[in-house]
């Protein structure tokens, strides 16, 4: 579903501020795989999805979805094939327009937009079936501005804008390190939830290594804009906090105390 | 005195078409557009010109719109694919079509008091004092309707979300620099189409005419919007219009006083503005410290009893 290839990204190439963010990344994911990104700030991880996303594009690499090579194709273009949500839940709706509208942006993700209403007796039906799913009592508030919603309300609408018309491949960046931990709680078995159901093809960043553990059926670690440890579906539930913190240190070569507090 | 004010509502109302299209780009586009100060005169150039040359009024009228929407997509791939900033954009629009319209209309000012313009058809037409004003009133009326049903069809969606979070409407497969660029075409096609009205309703058209019309625009979205509110769509937009016809009444009851002459227009129009801006927050500050103030004598009084 996804292919990543040899993928190497350069941040202000010849100042002395360079940083290479990815270096030859290889990464492949099947359908209805579940993939945990973990790693440090700086990384990578954010690099990683943003080029999967287009929203930049790989110095040398190439990056294949679904069968079709989208290497160079551009972020709107892609965003057909890709639902994604972002750490800052301000970031995934549009803030002055309703809950309905915010879903009809969303439903056009697959679509061409035409001049035809976005929220019609029909659509709002689907709307308001959908929003059930997230058993926030949001389907009675189909008219309210999303500004008005809570942190939690508005990551719960942001995943279900993201996943309800079927990407091909889901990106979480963090999608619940800004949420206190009950709300984080709340979007995490959403989470679960709607990718099983679906059956989506997705790719979480998170800082939270419990979490890491507790969904998704692979797992990689990225360092240094590699990704240094990865476990499949059978080693992964094996997996403890401790044992990867055990693994991290052992890659690293001590001198972990830092990054252990960075990475916990 | 009830003349000028009959006359203050009736520009009020031809002007409102001109504010519909700021509110366009600067409330949903989130795009501070100065095109309108030129795209304003280009519509009564294109309009005027045509007219001059025996054209029919009204589909000179109808060609100016299409002439403002061709400068507010200039500004809009000025901005989006040649990567200027937005206000820069626009005023490098603004200035170029300085030019542009002296070359449309050949000479600075082209009368137009001679000819049949859609004005005198309708004075034809109804032969009564209220007759361009009804008329108007309906013209703009339509045009504020369509808008709001424009808004709520998935492209006027996007269009709104663009203004709202761009990252967002990108990641829903939006394409926003197109978008950005029809938001201003359509935003600047109002523009000039009230331009175009407005040169026939003053029966001349004048290529300074434009200076300050992004300002006048903006006084009547911000004017209107602290009257009427802007919480839904179709209230944003008929904010607007009332907006932009209080505001003829403010300038008209403004130059009643003696000490003010024509030329202090600009000079109202900046402070009924600032006025417009600053107001509103002096009063919220008041009431919350009033608030304040009542909270703590609540409190006070209980401790006392």
């Amino acid at each position: 579903m996804l292919e990543m290839t040899q993928i190497f990204k350069v941040f202000y190439e010849g100042t002395p501020d360079e940083k290479i963010a990815l270096n030859k990344v290889d990464l492949s994911m099947r359908p209805g795989d579940f993939v945990t990104v973990i790693g440090s700030n700086g990384a990578g991880k954010s690099t990683l999805m943003n080029v999967i996303s287009g929203k930049l594009s790989p110095d040398m690499g190439m990056v294949m979805i679904d069968g079709t090579n989208m290497t160079t194709l551009a972020e709107h273009k892609r965003a057909s094939k890709i639902g994604r949500v972002f750490q800052d839940p301000m970031a995934g709706t549009a803030p002055t327009m309703t809950i309905e509208e915010n879903l009809a942006l969303a439903y056009n993700r697959t679509k061409k937009r035409t001049l035809s209403f976005g929220v019609t007796k029909k659509r709002r039906d689907f709307y308001r079936e959908k929003l059930e799913m997230l058993h926030l009592g949001l389907e009675d508030r189909l008219q309210a501005k999303v500004g008005l919603l809570s942190g939690g309300e508005r990551q719960a609408l942001s995943l279900l804008m993201a996943t309800f018309t079927d990407p091909k491949i889901l990106l979480l960046d963090e999608h619940t390190a800004a949420l206190d931990p009950s709300r984080a709680e709340l979007i995490t078995n959403l989470t679960k939830e709607i990718v099983e159901h679906l059956g989506l093809t997705t790719l979480m960043v998170t800082h939270n290594m419990q979490q890491a553990l507790d969904l998704g059926n692979r797992l990689i670690m990225m360092d240094k804009g590699q990704i240094i440890f990865s476990a499949n579906e059978k080693e992964k539930k094996e997996l403890t906090v401790e044992k990867l913190l055990a693994e991290f240190q052992k890659i690293k070569g001590g001198g972990g105390l830092s990054d252990r507090s960075l990475l916990s | 005195m009830m003349t000028a004010m009959f006359g203050a509502v009736e520009s009020g109302v031809i002007y409102a078409i001109m504010a519909l299209g700021v509110y366009l780009s600067f409330r949903v586009l989130d795009f501070p557009d100065l095109t309108v100060d030129g795209s304003f005169v280009t519509g009564g150039a294109v309009a005027s010109i045509m007219i001059v040359n025996g054209s029919d009024p009204f589909l000179a009228t109808i060609a100016a719109l299409f002439a403002g929407f061709l400068a507010g997509c200039m500004t809009g791939i000025l901005h989006t694919k040649g990567g200027i900033n937005p206000l820069l954009s626009g005023i490098l629009m603004m200035i170029a079509l300085y030019s542009i319209n002296l070359r449309i209309m050949g000479k600075p000012n082209v009368p137009l008091l001679a000819e049949e313009t859609v004005m005198t058809k309708i004075d034809n037409w109804f032969a009564s004092d209220w007759s361009i004003l009804l008329f108007m009133l309906v013209v703009t009326l339509i045009i504020k309707f369509i808008t709001d049903l424009f808004l709520k069809t998935e492209v006027g969606l996007s269009l709104r979300a663009v203004g709202d979070n761009e990252g967002m409407v990108r990641s829903f497969s939006a394409n926003t620099g197109w978008m950005k660029v029809l938001g201003l075409g359509l935003s600047n096609a109002l523009v000039a189409f009230s331009g175009a009205l407005v040169a026939q309703y003053n029966g001349f058209n004048d290529v300074g005419m434009g200076i300050g019309m992004i300002v006048i625009g903006l006084a009547s979205v911000i004017i209107g919007e602290a009257v009427i509110g802007h919480s839904s769509i179709a209230r944003a937009t008929l904010a607007v219009v009332v907006g932009a016809v209080l505001y003829r009444m403010i300038v008209t009851l403004a130059l009643r006083i003696e000490f003010l002459d024509t030329g202090d227009m600009k000079l109202i129009t900046a402070v009924i503005v600032i006025i417009a801006l600053v107001l509103p927050k002096i009063l919220d500050r008041q009431k919350a410290a009033k608030r304040k103030k009542k909270r703590l004598q609540q409190l006070g009084g209980g401790v006392d009893a």
